[in-house]
């Protein structure tokens, strides 16, 4: 069997699957504005956790929480469930489906057989929304938000990315679904401003010495990439280098670390709210992920040098202060704004 | 970022579903969403990963040679599984794997333990016992 699902590709997996969910049960809302509604925008650079035993840096809030605060905001009732055994997982999964409802996944992407090789790594939080199965060959039938159309993936490959072991989040076959949705849409207006308001808190609020969230993060990144430099192997300061910049642009972030993304909702806000003030913040965070993708460029030219072009670890640390400055003053202006 | 800058870099999403998504401003100076192959930049700081894993690869072949080092250690390296996570997999306790992975104890195995390393590892237990291309 098969849902009738209209899917689209995402540039966020997790933030996909929600509006493809949301679509489907007839509520229309775009993928920006879910991730600003749900204030997803972050910065953390985290030397406690490791990913390959590197620090890991994320420029989004946790994996996970953006389906429960979007879904709370607009009044949609939902469940979500995890199983110890592999058996009740995907009898329920069978369940759900026979009754017509996609149900959202949260999966490894190691095993997942249509990623490109180099782009898997052992991480556990990428989401996958389940719409159909085919009984004949045992395959189910996802939506992959950053796949351009439906994929098919064995039973046995879906048990193995439902069970992914390891890495910072255990999984144990997470799923989640919608119940039941309001009759309209609330008014987004209100919920746009108090959104915005707690991202701000998120960006700004921690006194200086909580140093590794918020903007103070980047700061701290900052003075990082100056101490891998001095106290590193110049491979092992580069293979970090890397790291930040994987996590900058690949995992899905619809470019710079999801500060597009932020500014096409401040955009759509602003229509929203008839804040006039929101379109000039949109331009600046616009600005501010240029930045970011300067770093970018300018750190894959120190570990991987061309003819003509001599970036030290010095300039990279001078371009992260820049953004420093530059988002603190944005979040401090756009929580002034709403 | 504008429409017309946003990166076409064909590497190595080529002959896969996968896409990325990008945000960039149009000529009116709003956002869209634009399908993008992939950038450059990005590619070289896969590439460099890729290259460590493949390096530490070779140099436990090498070991393999030498008559130290056991498959198993080539496959998880090549996994990019670590011991911790190896052991997750498999439920095999981590000091054992540490011993597993010299050849001394590897060539011991019976079939059943290496049957648990194969399916974590996803390959036969013929590829986990013979020699490594």
């Amino acid at each position: 069997m098969e849902i009738k699902f209209e899917h689209k590709p995402a540039a966020h997996c997790e933030n996909g699957v929600i509006v493809n969910m949301l679509r489907h049960y007839g509520l229309d809302i775009s993928e920006p504005m879910v991730f600003g509604l749900s204030y997803g925008l972050f910065f953390s650079h985290m030397p406690f956790l490791k990913l390959s035993g590197m620090a890991i840096t994320t420029f989004r809030t946790f994996p996970g929480v953006l389906f429960s605060r979007i879904t709370k905001m607009l009044g949609v009732k939902t469940g979500r469930r995890r199983y110890l055994s592999h058996k009740r997982a995907m009898a329920a999964l069978d369940r759900h489906l026979t009754e017509g409802r996609p149900v959202g996944c949260v999966v490894g992407m190691y095993y997942l057989p249509y990623m490109p090789l180099e782009y898997r790594f052992h991480f556990n939080g990428h989401n996958i929304c389940v719409i159909g199965k085919n009984e004949q060959d045992e395959t189910y039938l996802i939506s992959d938000p950053n796949a351009l159309e439906k994929v098919s993936i064995s039973k046995t490959d879906l048990i193995k990315v439902r069970y992914a072991k390891g890495g910072s989040y255990p999984i144990v076959g997470q799923s989640y679904w919608i119940k039941e949705v309001p009759q309209k849409m609330p008014d987004l207006a209100p919920l746009i401003r108090k959104s915005i308001k707690k991202n701000c808190w998120f960006m700004t609020s921690q006194p200086r010495w909580i140093k590794y969230f918020g903007v103070n993060g980047i700061k701290y990144l900052s003075e990082s990439v100056l101490k891998w430099e001095k106290t590193m192997t110049p491979r092992r300061a580069a293979l970090n280098l890397a790291q930040v910049v994987r996590m900058l642009e690949e995992i899905g972030t619809g470019g710079a670390g999801f500060r597009y993304m932020y500014g096409a909702f401040l955009q759509e806000a602003a229509k929203i709210t008839g804040i006039e003030q929101l379109n000039s913040l949109a331009n600046e965070i616009t600005e501010i992920g240029d930045l970011w993708r300067d770093f970018a460029y300018k750190a894959s030219r120190v570990f991987k040098k061309r003819q003509g072009e001599n970036y030290t670890y010095q300039d990279l640390s001078d371009v992260l202060n820049v953004i420093y400055i530059r988002e603190r003053n944005f979040f401090t202006q756009l929580n002034n704004a709403v | 970022m504008r429409v017309e800058d946003v990166p076409q870099d064909l590497k190595y999403t080529d002959g896969y579903i996968v896409r990325d998504i990008a945000y960039a401003v149009d000529s009116d100076g709003h956002y869209t969403s634009v399908v993008s192959d992939g950038w450059n930049v990005k590619a070289e700081a896969l590439d460099l990963t890729m290259d460590e894993i493949r390096e530490k690869c070779d140099e436990i072949k090498q070991r393999i040679e030498a008559g130290t080092a056991s498959n198993l250690e080539y496959y998880a390296a090549k996994n990019i599984m670590d011991i911790s996570l190896l052991s997750k997999y498999t439920g095999i306790p981590k000091w054992k794997i540490r011993r597993h992975f010299k050849q001394k104890f590897f060539s011991r195995l019976d079939s059943g333990t290496l049957a648990k390393y194969a399916d974590a590892l996803r390959i036969t237990v013929d590829t986990l016992t013979s020699k490594p291309e």
